[in-house]
């Protein structure tokens, strides 16, 4: 299947004000930094949450725990999809208990990654509070689960793909919406 | 994705050097998950492992039984000796029998080389073959590979030596396939009644001094003696076998200074290895476990997460 850039929605510039603006809504709901840990989820995840770590770092000069979850093995469609997903790395080296966890997505969409996302880390600890941020919803929720920090809400159709770009591995920060391209 | 279309593990022969090297990338991210607080996932869930075996072992099976819990699968532990099988029923018969159970894996160990193929036309299951007869044991050679890859960074020209009973061993069959597929040479070396000349044919060296073979090696696999198959003598006493092929604190002395000396376990100390040396040995040797279970796991689900059919490579 072949897609075609429709339209970019977010620039490098863009996503770096929205990156200061909800950490700092994360710091205005939690004001001790001390209970909080951030957790992103494989992969683009992991490099927001590093950059948001990093802003806190730089606010409050506090150094936040940061752990890597890949929910591969908590897909609730392994055994349906006829191809064997690829296991990257999980590492939460540090105690989840009466933490506040910030888990970190890039596009928050059906909502099973996000499901699959909390029972892994219920599988490590017992946290106090775990809350969602993630620098796009595009809608179309499959699950009642729903983000508390929202970089952007863009409507989009199904038959679209919002892509998230990241320096560390795209080489480029920008965010946009792909389109099916139609045959002849 | 990546790029799995087995639906058997059968042995290393009919394995890809990229298949292989899905299994590392595997093991490695399920060594983690032995690590946490709760070593649990639900990749298997609802799934039904059965470890069938025809032959005793412990190591193995729990491995495997570990393995398959680990990711949430259900498990049946079948030994021969509490079975029917002991009423005279055959093994057709038995896994027909628990075919109507409706397993998704059968992790087999069995007597019969090769025998394993044919079974499978029993079953609609994946089968992970857990040893058959002489022929071959993957998952031993899976994690002896992936703890040479763990510690030497890379598998690629190693030249790698295999010390023992050669003929009776599955683990020396299914280590020469896999670590031909990464262009290692490999070198096999015991008495002469137990290294069959047909190994020629394999593209290894075969040497009958294993001082003369010391020096060069970069990785050493000792085989356990297995008395219970020598239904003959191969050799004429322990002693003499000790004398030659046994790995004393002196023999140490000419191997390389970061040469990997690994075992199948269980170790005969005092037979293969001296036990004067156990200190030194035996952290590799445990580390060799560890990395069995993972390696088990990512067999287990590779062949429980796809769907493909299994095609016959000979």
């Amino acid at each position: 299947m072949k897609f075609k850039e429709k339209a970019k929605i977010l620039s490098s510039q863009d996503i770096k004000r929205i990156l200061h603006r909800l950490t700092h809504q994360i710091l205005e709901k939690n004001p001790n930094p001390y209970e909080l840990v951030i957790v992103g989820i494989q992969t683009r995840g992991v490099y927001l949450a590093k950059r948001i770590k990093e802003i806190i770092r730089k606010v409050e000069d506090v150094e936040l725990p940061l752990g890597i979850l890949d929910i591969t093995l908590y897909r609730d469609d392994l055994t349906m999809i006829g191809e064997v997903p690829l296991v990257k790395e999980t590492k939460i080296s540090f105690d989840l208990s009466d933490k506040v966890v910030i888990l970190i997505d890039d596009v928050l969409f059906t909502g099973r990654t996000v499901r699959c996302a909390l029972d892994e880390i219920m599988d490590f600890g017992r946290p106090k509070r775990i809350e969602l941020l993630v620098l796009i919803d595009r809608g179309h929720r499959e699950l009642p689960i729903r983000a508390d920090f929202v970089g952007k809400n863009i409507p989009t159709s199904k038959k679209e793909l919002v892509e998230v770009r990241l320096t560390e591995i795209d080489g480029v920060d920008e965010v946009v919406i792909l389109e099916k391209e139609e045959d002849g | 994705m990546v790029n799995w279309q087995k639906k058997h593990i059968l042995g290393i022969k009919d394995l890809t050097r990229q298949e292989i090297e899905v299994v590392f990338n595997l093991a490695a991210s399920f060594k983690e998950l032995s690590q946490r607080e709760v070593k649990k996932a639900p990749a298997l869930r609802g799934k039904t492992v059965i470890n069938l075996f025809f032959e005793s072992s412990t190591r193995t099976r729990t491995s495997f039984e570990l393995a398959a819990k680990r990711l949430s699968a259900d498990v049946l532990n079948f030994s021969s000796s509490t079975s029917s099988l002991s009423k005279g029923e055959t093994i057709v018969d038995t896994i027909k029998n628990l075919e109507s159970y409706h397993p998704d894996i059968l992790v087999i160990r069995i007597g019969y080389s090769n025998s394993l193929y044919s079974l499978s036309q029993y079953t609609s299951a994946s089968i992970v073959n857990a040893g058959d007869g002489a022929n071959e044991h993957p998952t031993q050679a899976l994690l002896d590979m992936f703890t040479v890859k763990e510690i030497k960074g890379t598998l690629e020209g190693l030249s790698v030596l295999i010390v023992g009973d050669i003929k009776h061993s599955r683990v020396a069959r299914s280590n020469i396939f896999g670590f031909q597929k990464f262009s290692s040479s490999l070198r096999v070396c015991g008495p002469p009644t137990l290294i069959p000349y047909e190994f020629h044919k394999l593209g290894v060296d075969i040497s009958y001094n294993l001082d003369e073979c010391l020096p060069q090696a970069d990785v050493i696999i000792f085989l356990r003696i297995q008395q219970e198959r020598q239904t003959s003598s191969f050799f004429p006493s322990i002693r003499e076998y000790v004398n030659n092929f046994s790995l004393t604190p002196e023999r140490i002395k000419r191997t390389k200074k970061d040469c990997l000396i690994m075992h199948p376990g269980p170790v005969n100390w005092d037979i293969e290895i001296s036990s004067q040396l156990k200190e030194r040995i035996h952290p590799l040797i445990l580390k060799q476990v560890e990395n069995g279970l993972a390696v088990r796991m990512a067999t287990l689900y590779l062949v429980g997460t796809q769907k493909g059919e299994y095609e016959n490579t000979d």
